[in-house]
């Protein structure tokens, strides 16, 4: 217990939610200079080879324990890249020449990466990130930093986490507080599918922090050097959560009851369905939100109709006759699919992007539309339609979904007329929502949060700006389910505010009885619904 | 490599449809593809050259090649042919005739 220092709170902001208690670990960032005296080139041109060898297999490694295709492919494109001696061999001439061998191995990569850097398409710039995480892996290596595992249960503290470090890492009871870091990074995906909490965008004072430190990603601040009072609190904070965890596992199998009594339905939110695998359907009412863009990401899937029902039907059979709902391909913005989204936009934001991007890809979508009323004949689903302004954007759809099951039914086909809704996000279509011809809604919080507010989201400056639990949030969403509620249109939430234990007793004060949240997010949820009280809460939260 | 460094025993060329262009998982399936064939083989973006070893991806990266490119085959050894008839397929099918894993 380090009394004799002050308690130091550093704000950040959260990218998955969730507590943890650790030491502070300063995750090996790259030493630029390790400028060794030169010694005999063979060894050196040896303690190379080793290193890239040594990186491979453990990536190899990593590969193999990969659990979704994302971060295999990403693992794949880096052993491949460090396999081929094309990489190396500038390094291996620059031995020759005596370079150590670190300098060698950082000028030839700063070269690549530098090329990567300087692409004028943004998805080959990319991989310049990649690059960096190899050049890294190889350094720590050859520095014999690397070899120091990162203890599980710590708190890693860096400016990034690259997504192959994160993935060699056991998480249990750990966090992660970075000075960068984006909360749409590939990494802070993994963490929240993982249940490991983790704050971006800390001070650069962060990286000198050491000893104990509480993390509270929940309420996005780091305490270091915490006080006796802190940590019994915080202790007992986390007992609470354990205890909100332990009862989920209870919770799990059960539908998710207020202490009222009232029934909440509790879906899921599905990126491409690789996740249902580890899942017990009986544990949800049914999945809230298939993403297409991430099931879709490759261009050649949008026009590949066989393709496409065989990834829908995997998803309605795993639902066993649950509700499905899939969203329409919700592409551009900080979702791109190379060939198919505007490359260059000013404002992404606020350009072509969901529907707006499908009514100009006719063709594209005509083939999700009729892969998707082919899937609805094997299995219940709906189809939601993302960024919608104005109701005839959605009645074009729907014209759309009428002349596609027309044509499916001309050619024998097997097909249903799924029902067709709308994702309530942009806040024109929410102000107006008695106005479109939707069968249901389903509020996208994380959109509609950044349109209400007019903040990006990827602002770590407008963080506070953007807190989900502001009077205009509530008042605009309350009016939409009031709205729904009254004309006895299903209305649900699928945005990240769904599966935030703190958010979830506002959302049930609005309304609302139906909440899609990540997998990761079903127990804190059910919980927090279990202990919601509706008049009580009703008046806490009313805005 | 200028043209007259070999005598490619085969060429061919296609243009490349794969939306992405030569994106990271096309490279791989590509060098892949062209590593199970003893011949050399080559890769450029026009048929005087220059032209890249198709065996690496780091060079087959550095290509950047897009959408709409003609790729130009050339292949030297007892199983040139057919090396480039295979990569040929490869392209023209999209990167989907041998999904990796």
């Amino acid at each position: 217990m380090s009394s004799a220092k002050a308690t130091v709170y550093l704000r950040g902001i959260c990218a998955s939610p969730g507590l943890a208690r650790g030491v502070l670990v300063r995750l090996q960032e790259r030493v630029r200079t390790g400028i060794r005296a030169p010694s005999s080139g063979p060894s050196d041109s040896a303690s190379l080879r080793q290193a890239i060898d040594s990186a491979c297999a453990e990536l190899t490694a990593l590969k193999q324990r990969a659990r979704d295709s994302d971060a295999e492919a990403m693992l794949a494109f880096q052993i491949a890249m460090l396999q081929d001696p094309v990489l190396s061999e500038p390094a291996f001439t620059a031995i020759a020449a005596q370079v150590p061998p670190e300098q060698a191995w950082q000028d030839a990569m700063e070269s690549q990466i530098r090329q990567y850097d300087s692409a004028d398409d943004a998805y080959f710039r990319a991989r310049a990130s990649d690059l960096c995480d190899m050049r890294d892996r190889v350094s720590g290596i050859l520095s014999g930093a690397a070899i120091i595992p990162v203890p599980p249960g710590s708190i890693v503290i860096a400016t990034d986490l690259p997504p192959s470090r994160f993935l060699e890492m056991s998480w249990d009871g750990g966090g992660i507080a970075l000075t960068e870091g984006s909360a749409n990074s590939h990494v802070a995906m993994l963490a929240r599918a993982r249940g490991v909490p983790m704050l971006i965008g800390l001070d650069h004072g962060l990286l000198q922090a050491h000893g104990e430190a509480l993390l509270d990603a929940d309420n996005g601040v780091l305490i270091t050097s915490p006080d006796a009072k802190t940590l019994t609190d915080f202790a007992a904070r986390q007992q609470a959560l354990r205890i909100g965890r332990g009862g989920t596992e209870g919770h799990l199998a059960l539908p998710a009851v207020t202490a009222g009594g009232e029934h909440v339905q509790v879906m899921i939110n599905v990126a491409d369905g690789a996740e249902l695998g580890s899942l017990n359907p009986a544990w949800c009412d049914g999945i809230g939100l298939v993403r297409t863009e991430l099931l879709l990401r490759s261009k050649h899937y949008l026009m590949d109709e066989a393709k496409q029902y065989d990834e829908y039907c995997r998803i309605v059979r795993w639902a066993e006759g649950r509700p499905v709902t899939v969203r329409l391909l919700d592409a551009g913005a900080d979702k791109p699919i190379a060939g198919y989204t505007v490359d260059v936009e000013s404002n992404p934001f606020l350009g072509l992007r969901g529907v707006r991007l499908s009514l100009l890809h006719r063709q594209v979508l005509s083939t999700q539309l009729r892969a998707l009323a082919r899937a609805a004949a094997v299995r219940p689903l709906q189809i939601m339609v993302p960024m919608v302004t104005w109701p005839d954007e959605l009645d074009q759809v729907r014209q759309m979904l009428d002349d596609a099951v027309e044509s499916l039914t001309k050619e024998g086909l097997d097909c249903v007329r799924p029902a067709l809704g709308m994702m309530v996000e942009v806040p024109a279509a929410a102000l107006t929502c008695d106005l479109f011809r939707a069968d249901f809604f389903s509020i996208g919080s994380n959109d509609l949060i950044q349109y209400v507010t007019a903040c990006s989201r990827d602002s770590r400056a407008l963080a506070a700006l953007q807190d989900p639990l502001q009077p205009a949030m509530l008042r605009i969403m309350r009016e939409v389910v009031k709205h729904a509620n009254t004309r006895g249109i299903p209305v649900s939430l699928c945005g990240d505010m769904a599966g935030d234990p703190r958010c979830v007793p506002a959302l049930l004060a609005i309304g609302l009885r139906c909440l899609s949240v990540a997998p990761a997010a079903l127990a804190s949820v059910k919980a927090a619904i279990a202990r919601y009280r509706s008049e009580a809460s009703a008046q806490e939260h009313s805005a | 490599m200028s043209q007259d460094e070999f005598a490619p025993r085969a060429t061919g060329s296609t243009v490349l449809t794969h939306e992405g262009g030569f994106h990271a998982r096309p490279s791989i399936m590509f060098t892949q593809l062209a590593k199970r064939f003893s011949a050399k083989v080559w890769i450029g973006l026009s048929d005087q050259g220059p032209w890249t070893d198709a065996k690496s991806i780091v060079r087959v990266m550095a290509l950047k090649a897009s959408r709409q490119t003609t790729v130009f085959f050339a292949a030297e050894g007892t199983d040139a042919a057919d090396a480039v008839s295979a990569l040929v397929r490869l392209v023209q099918s999209d990167f989907t005739n041998s999904r990796d894993q």
